[in-house]
């Protein structure tokens, strides 16, 4: 697993790390049962402060994608497919509503938009 | 959770200056960036804590423990590095290790040389003979040689390069890894602390303006800009570090204040630098 954090973007830098393990994970880069990097570890190979780590593996917890054990360090749980679409469903209405917004922009029809998504999707197949 | 360090009412006065009503905690296994300028009080605190001067009153404690009381007890856990090294000019890295090593029942000279292998500092260069960054490292080495469990650092990144200030940077997350260590770290740079700082606390003029960890800080502020006619007085009353030009103004303040503002400001995220001058115009404001 890879983790990149930019010390520029507008995105705090927990969100930035909860997000990539989270894809990691989604991605199956990260197996089941899989130990993470200590948050300590993690915080020096990233050069940022424990808290900061500490948070994205909190919420990771939180959302029911990693678990502590106490005294050993933080494992991956067996993936909730429920849960994987619910977010995949978040992040399309995103999209999509980023595309709208553009639309409305340019005065784009909703017909013409809708258009332009059957074109792409025809072209995917 | 214990503390490492656990300061309460702190002051020390000479005439004018000194410090006032100075409580602040830092837990047990995190850095803490300790934020001011020149003259605001680190190093008397960071005396105080080392009990290197009367106070007038106030308590301070150390992994629980009053630093008076139990001071011979503490001072073995703790490891210093001030601003510039107090060893004779004449003396070789390796006297240097020789001299300390009777104060401190847990010195290691296995230790101790590691590091300066690590540090790339030949054992047989003369004190006299250090460059600025190389100071700072020897008196790291010997800081961490007797093993501390708090290390306290007065300004020690100030007139290094970006390289040597890195590379110690790298030191103290190193020492962190182990989470029964702790570190109190006073500075005026504040990237150094942008980075690995998990508490800030910022003196001015003697007293704690604020204390909290960094990200709850740097979340908490927002940076705010607009015409100088935007804002009502109570509105302005809002704004920490308030400064007016011919064309606008701009302060920083906090997120939920901005509700009670108009819609056509310029809002930004905070910066550790934003944090640092606008509550130093703050105290300046005020007085």
């Amino acid at each position: 697993m890879n983790i990149v954090i930019s010390n520029r973007s507008d995105q705090p830098i927990y969100e930035q790390i909860k997000e990539q393990i989270r894809s990691a994970i989604i991605r199956d880069e990260i197996a089941e049962n899989e130990m993470l990097p200590s948050i300590r570890s993690l915080a020096h190979d990233l050069k940022i402060s424990v808290i900061t780590t500490k948070r994205a593996y909190d919420e990771l917890e939180l959302e029911g994608f990693i678990a502590t054990v106490h005294g050993k360090g933080c494992f991956v749980l067996p993936k909730n497919k429920e849960q994987i679409r619910e977010y995949k469903l978040k992040e399309i209405e995103q999209h999509l509503t980023n595309a709208i917004t553009n639309a409305k922009m340019i005065r784009m029809t909703s017909d013409e938009l809708t258009q332009l998504l059957h074109i792409l999707l025809k072209e995917e197949d | 959770m214990e503390n490492a360090i656990e300061i309460n009412g702190l002051r020390k006065k000479f005439g004018n200056f000194g410090v006032e009503d100075v409580s602040f905690t830092l837990p047990k296994g995190f850095i803490m960036g300790f934020v001011g300028k020149n003259g605001a009080g680190k190093t008397t605190t960071i005396k105080a804590i080392l009990n290197m001067l009367n106070r007038d009153s106030g308590e301070i404690k150390i992994f629980g423990k009053d630093n008076l009381q139990h001071e011979a007890e503490i001072k073995q856990k703790i490891g210093v590095v001030m601003d510039s090294p107090f060893y004779e000019q004449e003396w070789t890295l390796v006297q240097v290790g020789k001299m300390l090593k009777p104060f401190y029942p847990g010195w290691s000279d296995q230790k101790f040389n590691e590091m300066l292998k690590q540090f790339q500092l030949a054992p047989n260069k003369r004190v006299k003979e250090l460059s600025r960054g190389m100071k700072m490292k020897i008196m790291v080495a010997c800081a961490l040689a007797h093993d501390p469990d708090l290390l306290i650092l007065d300004e020690p990144t100030s007139g290094l390069d970006a390289v040597a200030r890195d590379e110690l940077l790298e030191i103290l997350q190193s020492f962190i890894s182990n989470e029964n260590k702790s570190i109190l770290f006073s500075t005026h740079i504040t990237t150094d602390l942008e980075k690995i700082a998990d508490y800030l606390t910022f003196i001015d003029n003697g007293k704690i303006v604020h204390s909290d960890t960094k990200d709850n800080m740097l979340e908490k502020y927002v940076i705010v800009k607009g015409g100088r006619d935007a804002l009502t007085p109570e509105q302005k009353a809002l704004i920490i570090g308030y400064h007016e030009t011919k064309v606008n103004f701009d302060g920083i303040t906090d997120k939920a204040n901005l509700k009670n503002f108009p819609k056509s400001l310029v809002i930004e995220p905070c910066t550790m630098d934003e944090l640092v001058v606008r509550f130093n115009k703050e105290g300046r404001n005020k007085s």
